[in-house]
């Protein structure tokens, strides 16, 4: 009997220690390496309804190329909405800070990104809650840069930066043109 | 001998790696230590003083008017301010300056925070740049650290900016 309760304890106590390794490396790599977004709603494409896996390496060079301009435009997002805290978005990104970009609904007809943020849509148009309609989100705002698409596995993907057809930055030549 | 240099050599990787993974956690999920510089929030928090940022209430959604907190600067994501919470999302701020003549007022709208430095005549916060995303915050200061003399939780609001409403 008590052979049987020294051994109950130290498999607790294994369970228990383990545990204490496992759970904040899990929390680490989640946090600094990647994770699984699942993509829900219509507002990217239909091939974006799936599990994608967020690169979140990327967050912190991210943060330090949007300041060398050397994020793409095409990006897919992964970031906090500004509207509520406890929701994550997936968007991609179409203008950098500096862009000239013509909106689709916004309250302005065109706008000019401030430093720091970024424009970012949905590849949804209508269906999205984008920055057409809370304006130029703060990069401190993104947590991670969608990178592969997992799931399904017939799908399993690299994702290229890509922007939509006539989407992007207004050029000054165009802007010429429009006017 | 070979062989065994490698097992202790792994050992010590597993935990630096496991000791590192901890520290993450705590100071992403329960504080952090931070360096305030800059003359914004005199004479609560001078510069080069050390606060301890709390995360928990931030992850819980527990900010409320009157607390100091340390949030991304919305221009330049490498860069964290500190300053007080002025208004909530919904609050009715008072923009325009006590000289003006006639007063303006604008809404924090959903979402979003008003921030201010306790030093008036000498902060950017939002009066510059207008209302900030909730999501940029990185924890609440609950304790001033150093210098020692001044150990222990923050003062009230010096300017009297808060505008308490009939709820409370």
């Amino acid at each position: 009997m008590a052979q049987q309760a020294t051994s109950r304890w130290r498999y607790i106590r294994a369970f228990a220690s383990g545990l204490f390794v496992a759970v904040p490396i899990t929390v680490t790599v989640l946090d600094r390496v990647a994770y699984v977004a699942r993509v829900e709603g219509a507002s990217m494409q239909v091939e974006f309804q799936h599990h994608l896996l967020t690169d979140r390496q990327s967050r912190d060079t991210f943060r330090h190329n949007v300041r060398n301009y050397e994020v793409q435009r095409g990006d897919i997002v992964s970031m906090l909405s500004p509207k509520n805290p406890q929701q994550k978005i997936i968007k991609r990104v179409i203008g950098l800070e500096g862009d000239f970009i013509r909106t689709l609904h916004y309250k302005n007809r065109y706008v000019r990104v401030p430093g720091g943020h970024l424009w970012v849509e949905g590849d949804h148009h209508g269906h999205s809650l984008d920055s057409n309609s809370f304006g130029p989100v703060s990069v401190g705002l993104i947590h991670g840069r969608a990178s592969h698409i997992i799931w399904p596995p017939n799908r399993w993907q690299q994702i290229k930066p890509s922007l939509p057809p006539n989407r992007g930055p207004v050029d000054c030549e165009e802007e010429e043109e429009d006017g | 001998m070979f062989r065994r240099a490698m097992w202790k050599t792994l050992g010590f990787v597993g935990y630096t790696v496991q000791y590192g993974c901890i520290a993450h956690c705590a100071f992403e999920y329960i504080g952090e230590f931070v360096v305030c510089s800059g003359p914004s929030m005199e004479p609560t928090i001078v510069n080069h003083d050390i606060v301890f940022s709390e995360r928990m209430s931030r992850h819980l959604c527990r900010i409320q008017k009157g607390d100091v907190v340390v949030a991304k600067s919305p221009f330049d994501p490498n860069m964290n301010i500190c300053k007080r919470v002025i208004g909530l999302e919904g609050d009715k701020i008072c923009t325009s300056m006590t000289s003006d003549l006639f007063k303006t007022h604008t809404y924090v709208p959903k979402g979003h925070i008003w921030l201010e430095g306790d030093n008036l005549r000498n902060s950017t916060d939002s009066r510059n740049y207008g209302p900030i995303p909730y999501a940029l915050i990185r924890g609440r200061v609950c304790l001033k650290l150093w210098p020692p003399n001044n150990f222990g939780s923050l003062n009230e609001s010096p300017t009297g900016r808060i505008i308490k409403t009939e709820k409370d």
